[in-house]
């Protein structure tokens, strides 16, 4: 029962971390198309100055609970996809050096190498985290041991590669839902353009991801085998379909809570499909890494549930209260009154 | 090398890089909540521009922090995949707390203050550094508690294959964690203390906003030597505690060879770990090192030769690291009482303010030396007598990490060039005028 509520605590912080960074991953990989002069591109920063800090605690958070709750998970997961990881690592490093950094000397190289950083430092966790999950929900080649016996091409494979760029384009359209709700005028008017257009792809690429899917995992057989979880992809597709009808009335913010739903419903999907799996096994199903034979001891779950359970409703709190409290519009002359990146 | 050696240097490099950054974060979040909350609560605009300045300070070194901090998180996982599997149940706990407790905090707060000098009360502005300094700091103590786990496993049983947690309340509350607490902290704020002290004094020294940099040096001359003087009276029960929970690393610490009562201590001495001795050891305080470590003039001090010598940390580096902490802790006492009592007339101390900018490194090289002593000083295990490092490495191949190791020199040595840069830039241009509307 316990190892069950960690796994729905699990999938939960990958789904609002996916949620909640997955706009400014997004919006970062959008940076050079969105951005037409500096102006622009210091309203895009700004745009997700107060939040992509806190967002990426989710990550932590949703590395953490699977360290203390499953943590010869955390070990194989980890080891296993060592390079994809490190990867992972520098393009989040050299992002999160660029919000700060880029402001900081008045030169167009200066600004211009962080740029990349950031753009490279968006696009890269997007792709990554994309072919990971896929993977995971196919299965990694792992033996009983739980030793990884492949590579990073490994993963490369056409489903992973499918979810990488599905991730990207999902997160796209998030960050250019983002940035309309945020801003006015013209760059408001390109970001809505921006977002229906990538939309046409996001809807391509999730229909053919859901039609693979049903060939290369076992996910709909598991969620099917449960039809109350169908409510999770029906919520995905709902999102998808909803982000478009707001999209074209200009509702911009109800167009980024029907994409929020999207993300939501797609992760929930594919960790519902995967229980009681955390990383099935593509060699041999029994050697497979479940929530039950991976996690902590009962003691160190229900210290950690009364830890979770007292703590993050209060972080849901204030960061809900700090994206009301900066919820104006960002525009040049909102950056040029007040403090900004 | 093999991935073993490769991975025990990649984590080094992680660590000594990461705590380069994390010490004037504990230290200058405080520093500056103590100038907002002067601003808020006497009016006087030289406060919230010292906040302003110092705080651009603090944000560029706290960018780092952070990004450097996840590598740690990473590390455990990719590189010590046994040790997190064995020990997951009780680290991995204090590491996922740290998280959800702190770290949310923290990296939320640090945007609400950055972004909300226009949108906050003065009050409710100042309480988000606040919130940020204290959880800052409740993140080392989480961080520091999961370390001194690792230095003195308790609270646990061996079960099922690996270490589970028996007694939560055993491994927050150990005295082990709680003399690591408040020693890092101790350190984090004479480093803190010393970069204020130091920056002012090159602005005093050309008579730049003296009024400015005299408020900035008083409050960091009387912070540094508090905490330089807690150090020192503290320090002793860090090196105290260790005979009865790593006799290994006190021994190693002091180059003690022989197990016996009415040790002395050396003042003088070179280790020769070859031949099971010291080279050197003369003006030996008679019976010192028992009375250190025991309280006692007969107490017993245990050996290095009383272990295995596969059970023995390198000794050289972690007795040469002590020597060098403890030196350095002495000569921040006696900077930092110079400081405070010259305080009040510090701008015609031309001498003693040309001086200080130089002396920024040295609690930093003091920290490292500590962890040093600290993470060197626990070797060959990875949680002292539980598990070895050499059993704790991920099965991985050698140019994995190999790979990794080199984009980690590039990206730090990166990150590490620019972040020196934009300190020296922004320290030397000084405060915003003070006529000029606030930004």
């Amino acid at each position: 029962m316990l190892e069950s509520i960690w796994f729905v605590i699990w999938g939960v912080a990958w789904a609002v971390y996916l949620m909640l960074d997955g706009f400014d991953l997004g919006l970062g990989t959008l940076f050079p198309f969105l951005a037409k002069d500096e102006t622009d591109r210091r309203i895009l920063v700004n745009a997700m100055g107060p939040f992509w800090d806190g967002n990426e605690v989710w990550l932590i958070t949703a590395g953490g609970v699977t360290f203390a709750a499953f943590p010869r998970a955390y070990a194989i997961m980890f080891s296993g996809l060592y390079t994809p990881l490190m990867l992972l690592l520098f393009a989040l490093i050299l992002r999160g050096v660029a919000f700060e950094f880029r402001g900081k000397v008045d030169s167009a190289r200066w600004r211009a190498t962080w740029d990349a950083c950031l753009v490279a430092g968006s696009f890269l966790p997007a792709l990554l985290l994309g072919v990971a999950f896929a993977n995971i929900f196919q299965g990694l080649p792992l033996d009983a041991a739980g030793l990884f016996h492949g590579n990073l091409l490994t993963l490369l494979n056409p489903y992973g590669l499918l979810g990488g760029v599905l991730f990207v384009v999902i997160f796209a359209v998030h960050g250019a839902l983002w940035l309309a709700t945020r801003t006015e005028g013209e760059l408001q008017a390109r970001a809505g353009r921006m977002a229906t257009a990538l939309w046409l792809a996001e809807a391509v690429l999730a229909v053919a991801f859901l039609a693979m899917t049903w060939f290369s995992t076992r996910l709909w057989q598991h969620v099917l085998a449960k039809p109350a979880l169908l409510v999770l992809p029906l919520l995905a597709v709902a999102g998808l379909l909803l982000t478009r009808l707001f999209a074209a009335q200009g509702a911009w913010w109800k167009a980024w809570f029907a994409s929020s739903a999207l993300i939501l419903g797609a992760v929930l999907f594919g960790v519902a499909g995967l229980f009681p799996d955390l990383l099935p096994s593509s060699l041999d199903p029994a050697a497979s890494v479940t929530a039950f034979n991976a996690a902590s001891s009962p003691l160190t779950l229900k210290i950690m549930l009364g830890v979770v359970l007292c703590f993050l409703p209060v972080v849901i709190g204030y960061q809900l209260w700090v994206y009301l409290t900066f919820r104006d519009a960002v525009t040049a002359e909102s950056i040029a009154r007040g403090p900004s990146y | 090398m093999d991935v073993l050696a490769l991975s025990r240097l990649q984590f080094a490099v992680a660590t000594y890089f990461h705590f380069l950054f994390v010490p004037l974060t504990l230290g200058l979040s405080m520093l500056v909540a103590l100038m907002e909350t002067q601003y808020v609560r006497t009016g006087d605009e030289d406060y919230k521009r010292m906040t302003k300045f110092w705080g651009k300070l603090f944000l560029i070194n706290f960018a780092i922090g952070v990004v450097t901090g996840l590598t740690l998180e990473f590390q455990f996982g990719t590189n010590w995949s046994r040790y997190s599997a064995y020990v997951g149940d009780i680290f991995g706990s204090l590491l996922a707390i740290e998280a959800t407790a702190a770290f949310f905090l923290e990296s939320t707060f640090i945007a609400v203050w950055f972004f909300g000098w226009e949108k906050l009360s003065k009050k409710a502005h100042a309480t988000s550094i606040w919130l940020v300094a204290i959880a800052s700091n409740i993140s080392a103590f989480w961080i520091l508690v999961a370390n001194a786990w690792m230095q003195h496993p308790t609270g646990f049983v061996l079960r099922n294959g690996r270490a589970e947690l028996s007694d939560f309340f055993a491994v927050i509350t150990q005295r082990f964690a709680l003399l690591e607490f408040i020693h890092t902290l101790g350190g984090a704020y004479i480093t803190a203390g010393f970069f204020v002290l130091g920056i002012s004094a090159w602005h005093l020294l050309r008579k730049h906003e003296v009024a400015f940099f005299k408020k900035s040096f008083r409050l960091a001359a009387a912070w540094t030597l508090v905490f330089a003087l807690f150090e020192i009276a503290q320090g002793h029960m860090n090196a105290e505690i260790l005979s009865s929970t790593q006799p290994t690393k006190l021994a190693a610490m002091e180059a003690h060879w022989e197990t016996g009562r009415n040790v002395p201590m050396h003042l003088l001495a070179w280790p020769d770990a070859a031949n099971e001795r010291n080279a050197v050891q003369s003006l030996s305080v008679p019976s010192g090192l028992s009375l250190l470590a025991t309280y006692s003039a007969g107490g017993e001090v245990k050996g290095l030769k009383d272990y295995p010598a596969d059970q023995r940390p390198p000794v050289l580096p972690v007795f040469l690291s002590f020597r060098a902490m403890v030196g350095l802790g002495v000569l921040f006492l006696a900077l930092g009482l110079w400081a405070f009592l010259k305080r009040h007339e510090i701008e015609g101390q031309s001498r003693f303010l040309k001086v200080l900018p130089w002396l920024i490194p040295l609690p930093y090289l003091a920290n490292e030396l500590g962890w040093t002593i600290a993470e060197l000083g626990r070797q060959p295990w990875i949680v002292y007598g539980l598990m070895k490092t050499s059993d704790a490495v991920s099965p991985l191949a050698t140019s994995q990490v190999g790979t990794s190791l080199v984009a980690f020199f590039l990206v730090y040595a990166l990150l590490g060039a620019v972040d020196i840069y934009l300190l020296f830039k922004f320290a030397r241009k000084g405060p915003e005028a003070a006529t000029a509307a606030a930004k």
